[in-house]
Order: structure tokens, then C-alpha cells, then sequence
């Protein structure tokens, strides 16, 4: 098990500078989610972790060593692919005992390396399988059997279960998590799933167009944001946002009431962000905080819930309703969000001005 | 559980579905079957003649005698000239097969500057017919030192344009990760390339190894001007001189290629599945 330290690290491909400069300290036996849309930088930087892109500029340190000069398998390192990467000619017990090809272990202690890898992962009846014959998930098993068994200082995951089902990826999320807490291995995982990011991760590492915009756990960044992005990306339904003006203390939202809340000092146009689950149908309007009233759009009754998109000014967001309400589209409905669960945004800088 | 056979209706049914347009699509393949086949069944036919029965053009000879099998198996010069082509075809073969997998998996699977250069390079030597490299290669043996003998024969095939081209175009369809994966395993390029690349490329392989073995197995027109020794001659070019010597043996000659298409039809029917799907790859290359 090892720390990784991330200082400054760039990554260019000729003159387009993919990572510009990050800074990131992983702790031994933490586990970090790179989040953000295609294209921010995640995987390139994960790449970079393995070895398997050069650093263009700034240090890697794994445990204490710098490794920019290192080879992959230097690192000691292991990788789970997006597409798994098990070999189709090989069986899952040699898929598995792959890993450990360069080890120089004896036979004996491969076979018995393998076969407590395949237990672990509950492939023991599949050792003698072909890929061919396994279903995703299995697969899935299989990688990351592979990378268990050589034993590495830590395991990066590539967005590991996006070729997999809804259902399939909610078990398998629960699996590898199971597994962290097993091994206590650090992990870097790659998704650009809001959802894995928040289930998985001791630490969430927000990117977008090749930096950092927050590091954080969870609840940290739900709670939080420091910016639209962010807050946008983290929690799902996303946070609704919606154009208002901060003057002499006061807020002000096109279509909506606002009274009884504490803001921040800021002058000029804002970005109000409320997340659905604080935005709520309600019988009873009034009160501090956000109280309006709005044409239902569209609903998504989920059982628990309802969500239902209204119009608030000239703005559809997102408000929710118990599960067995469901608006009829077209009738008038009075939204709320209480004090507290207003996110306010600087208008040009889109970074966050605090809560109201 | 029931068999089912087909009713009377279903058969009838089946009959109208026969159109014109098939029938002479199966006319016409026929006939061409006929053709390919014909000059085969002949070469059977007149290795099973005596001398003077060779232009008796009857298919099924009127007495069939294997005396020509005797007489050329028992020639020393014959198993020594299949010996020959067996050792050239092979030893060709897996040089193809080695440096054609080498180099195109270098070139589809490495960034380098001029990569691209070389591969246009290497692709037009397909353009320059064999006629003219002839005169090339025999001055080069003749310097060289390597007329009559087994690698001036061999040389010019050990590694070709087509044979690079054909397996970058599969080594290109391999993802990545599967590399990737191999190299955080710990391999060095040359076992990532043998290990996880070449047995994910098998049917170009295959195809490669099909296309190369044939035609070495079957080469005559550079055999015949680098050897000058009869004792190195290839099956082809041994199984000329039969015409070439006092009277033309037709019945030595058909049975001679008789025995010489028997690695050729192994080859096909073990390989077949292969081939079809080999030339489809290679385009109408063969």
C-alpha cells in the first residue's frame, strides 16, 4: 500500500495541454473518484498514474519515490479496464494468474495465489472457463481479479462498470467497495457516473477541461459546491439554477417570493441554486425562504417520489412531491425551499458566494 | 418430442419457391465447377495411364495401373525435390508469418515519427511486378553467393508488402487496453506481442500462413532461374524437366502433380474455413 502524490502534474499532446498542472495527495488506502464529464482530463490522469502516458510536466510520487520516469510495472501498480481487457484465449484462472507472469513465483504458489483470488471473487467454479462463456459481470470479476492478485500498492479502476446494466452496476459498486474495505488498498477510480463518485469514494476529485475544481468527500461536496459545475454534477436530479440579483441585502428571483433569509454580501446579478429534493410541492406556501407558484411542465412519479418540472419565471426546474402525488400537467402548483437550502453563485464567475 | 417431417403442402410450397433466377444461378456455377474440376479429374485420370494411353481422352483409364506412382516415388530425385518444396514452403511460411506479424503490429500499434512513410513504402513494393525484381534478385544472388542454393530460393518471399499490410489491418482491430493491461502486468513488447497479440489475430494468421505456404508450394519462374542443380530444384520445377528431357512423359508428369496437390488439398480442407475467410479479408489477393 502506498500514498500518491500528484504535484503539478501536466500532460500535453503536442501544443493542446490536456492536464494543466494538478495537485492531489491520495492517503494510503483511500479511496478516490475522479469525477467529471468526457474530456476533463480523469482518464489521462489515471493514465499517467499507470505509466502508460508520459508525464509532460510536474512529479508523481508513489510511497516516497518519484516515478515520471518509471515503467508501469515498476509501479506496482494494477489497472481494471473500461472493457475489461481479460484475454479471450486464456482461461479465468490463467486470465487471473496473468498477473502474476512476471512475479516469479513458483507454480505451486501461482496455483494457490489464483485460487484464493477466485474465491475471494466467487469464480471459483469459472477457473476453467473461457471469457467467452462469462457474463459482464464475471468479467468484471475477473479483471479485477487480475489485478488483485499480484498484490499492488494500489489499484486503478478506468470507469469500470459503464459496459454494464443498471442493476449489474449497483452490485458491482457494492462489491468493489466491499473489497476496499477487505484489502484496504488506496484506489483511484475513473467515472463520469455522479452516482459511483457519491457511493464509492472516501474522496471525490471533481475535473473538468484538465483541472481540479474541488476535492472533497461526499457530503462535502453535495453540501458545499464551490461552484456551478460542481453542484450541477454532484447529486442527481441535478441542482436546479436560476438567474436572480443580490441589491442592498436583498435577493430578488423573477417569479418567486423571498423573505427571512441571511445573505451573503454581494452585489449584482447571481445564480440561485436549489436542489430538487429542497424544492418541494407544498399545500401550505409561505414561510421564509423560496415561495412561488407554477405551471406542471411534465412529472416523473418514482414511487418514493414524484418529481415534478414547473415553471418558476421563465426558468422549468425541478421540485419534488410524495410519492403518491402526481400534479396533473397544466395545473398551477406552489413550490418552497426552506432557509438554508439556497446555493448562491457569483453570476460571472459561476464560483459559489455561500448559502441562504 | 415429435420429429417433424415436412407435409406434401410444405414440399409443393418449397417447389414454387425455386425461381428461374436460381435455376440458372445454379446452372452457371455448375458449369463453372466443371471447368475448375475437369483438368483435376484429368491429372487423376492420366496418372493412372501407361504411356500409351495418354491420349485416350476417357476419364476412367481402360486399365488403370499405378506403375507411374511406383516408378516416380521410387525416383530418388522426386521425394528429394518434395522435400524441397516441403522445407521452402514451410521455412517461408513461418519467416511470413514472423516478420510480416512483427513489423505490422509495430506499425499499427506504435507512434513513431515516419511510421506512416515506412507503411507507404512498404505498401508500394506491391506495385512493382515480380518480372521486374527478377533481374534485381538474381544479380544480388550472383553477388551475394547465394545462387543454387535453399536461401537464394527463398529469400525474395522471407517477408512481404502483403503479408505486412494484411496483418497491420488486424493488429489495428485489437484494442489497446488488452496492451495496456499486459504492460501493467509487467511484459516487455516483444512477449506482449506474442502472448496477447498474436493469438487474438489467429484467423490472419491462418489466412497469411495459407496464402504464403501455397504459393511457395506452387513457385516455378524464380526456383527455375536460381537453381541451376537438379538436386535443388522445387516439385514444380522437378516435374518440368520430365518434359524436357528426350519425349514429353505426360502420365510421369500428371502423377507427379497428383502427388504434389496433396499438401495443397490438405492444406484447403483443414483450412478452409479459414481461406474463405482469409480471402475475404485480404480482399481478392491470393
Amino acid at each position: 500500500m502506498a500514498r500518491i502524490e500528484l504535484q503539478g502534474l501536466v500532460k500535453d499532446y503536442g501544443k493542446i495541454r490536456a492536464v494543466h498542472g494538478i495537485d492531489l495527495s491520495i492517503e494510503d488506502g483511500e479511496f478516490v473518484v475522479f469525477v467529471g464529464p468526457s474530456g476533463c482530463g480523469k482518464s489521462t490522469t489515471l493514465r499517467m498514474i499507470a505509466g502508460l502516458e508520459d508525464i509532460s510536466g510536474g512529479r508523481l510520487l508513489i510511497g516516497d519515490q518519484v516515478v515520471n520516469q518509471r515503467e508501469p510495472k515498476q509501479r506496482n501498480i494494477a489497472m481494471v479496464f473500461q472493457n475489461y481487457a481479460i484475454y479471450p484465449h486464456m482461461t479465468v484462472g490463467q486470465n487471473i494468474g496473468f498477473g502474476l507472469y512476471t512475479s516469479g513465483l513458483s507454480k505451486v504458489e501461482k496455483q494457490k495465489r489464483i485460487a484464493e483470488t477466485g474465491k475471494i471473487l466467487g469464480l471459483e467454479q469459472l477457473l476453467d472457463r473461457r471469457p467467452a462463456a462469462l457474463s459482464g459481470g464475471q468479467r468484471q470479476r475477473v479483471a479485477i481479479g487480475r489485478a488483485m492478485v499480484r498484490d499492488p500498492v494500489a489499484f486503478l479502476f478506468d470507469e469500470p462498470l459503464s459496459n454494464l446494466d443498471a442493476q449489474l452496476r449497483s452490485q458491482m459498486r457494492m462489491e468493489i467497495k466491499s473489497l476496499h474495505r477487505r484489502l484496504g488498498t488506496t484506489i483511484v477510480y475513473v467515472t463520469h457516473d455522479q452516482i459511483e463518485a457519491m457511493t464509492m469514494a472516501d474522496k471525490i476529485v471533481v475535473m473538468r477541461d484538465g483541472h481540479i475544481l474541488q476535492v472533497g468527500t461526499p457530503t462535502d461536496l453535495y453540501e458545499n459546491p464551490m461552484d456551478v459545475f460542481t453542484a450541477r454534477f454532484i447529486g442527481s436530479p441535478s441542482m436546479n439554477i436560476i438567474a436572480g440579483s443580490a441589491s442592498a441585502g436583498a435577493l430578488s428571483v423573477s417569479g418567486a417570493e423571498l423573505s427571512g433569509l441571511a445573505l451573503p454580501a454581494h452585489e449584482g446579478k447571481i445564480l440561485v441554486g436549489i436542489r430538487p429534493h429542497d424544492l418541494v410541492v407544498t399545500e401550505e406556501p409561505g414561510g421564509a425562504g423560496l415561495n412561488s407558484q407554477g405551471v406542471v411542465e411534465a412529472v416523473e412519479p418514482l414511487g418514493a417520489e414524484t418529481l415534478v418540472h414547473v415553471m418558476l419565471g421563465d426558468t422549468q426546474v425541478i421540485a419534488t412531491a410524495p410519492g403518491r402525488v402526481v400534479p396533473a400537467l397544466g395545473s398551477t402548483v406552489s413550490i418552497k425551499a426552506g432557509p438554508g437550502s439556497l446555493y448562491l453563485f457569483d453570476a460571472d464567475t459561476e464560483k459559489a458566494l455561500g448559502r441562504a | 418430442m415429435t420429429a417433424t417431417t415436412p407435409s406434401s403442402t410444405e414440399l409443393a410450397a418449397n417447389s414454387r419457391n425455386i425461381r428461374p433466377g436460381r435455376i440458372i444461378a445454379w446452372t452457371l456455377l455448375l458449369i463453372g465447377g466443371l471447368i475448375m474440376v475437369t483438368p483435376l479429374l484429368y491429372m487423376f485420370s492420366t496418372s493412372l495411364k501407361t504411356s500409351g494411353q495418354v491420349y485416350d481422352l476417357r476419364l476412367i483409364p481402360a486399365a488403370p495401373t499405378l506403375d507411374n506412382y511406383v516408378k516416380v516415388l521410387g525416383d530418388g530425385r522426386f521425394m528429394q525435390w518434395f522435400f524441397n518444396s516441403t522445407f521452402i514452403a514451410l521455412t517461408v511460411t513461418a519467416s511470413n508469418v514472423f516478420f510480416d506479424s512483427l513489423v505490422g503490429y509495430t506499425l499499427a500499434k506504435f507512434r513513431f515519427r515516419g511510421r506512416y512513410f515506412i507503411f507507404l513504402a512498404i505498401l508500394s513494393t506491391l506495385m512493382i511486378p515480380t518480372e521486374m525484381l527478377v533481374i534485381p534478385w538474381y544479380l544480388m544472388s550472383s553477388q551475394f553467393g547465394w545462387l543454387n542454393s535453399y536461401w537464394g530460393i527463398m529469400f525474395p518471399g522471407m517477408m512481404t508488402a502483403f503479408g505486412t499490410f494484411l496483418m497491420k489491418q488486424f493488429f489495428e482491430g485489437v484494442p489497446d487496453d488488452f496492451l495496456e493491461a499486459a504492460r501493467v502486468d509487467g511484459l516487455n513488447e516483444f512477449t506482449i506481442w506474442w502472448k496477447i497479440a498474436m493469438p487474438m489475430v489467429v484467423p490472419a494468421i491462418s489466412a497469411l500462413a495459407i496464402f504464403t505456404f501455397l504459393g511457395n508450394w506452387t513457385a516455378f519462374f524464380w526456383p527455375l532461374i536460381v537453381t541451376t542443380s537438379k538436386e535443388l530444384y522445387t516439385l514444380p520445377v522437378g516435374i518440368s524437366s520430365f518434359s524436357a528431357e528426350a519425349s514429353i512423359q505426360w502420365e510421369l508428369i500428371m502423377t507427379g502433380a497428383a502427388i504434389g496437390t496433396i499438401p495443397t488439398l490438405i492444406v484447403f480442407l483443414v483450412l478452409q474455413r479459414f481461406i474463405v475467410r482469409g480471402v475475404m479479408l485480404a480482399g481478392l489477393k491470393g
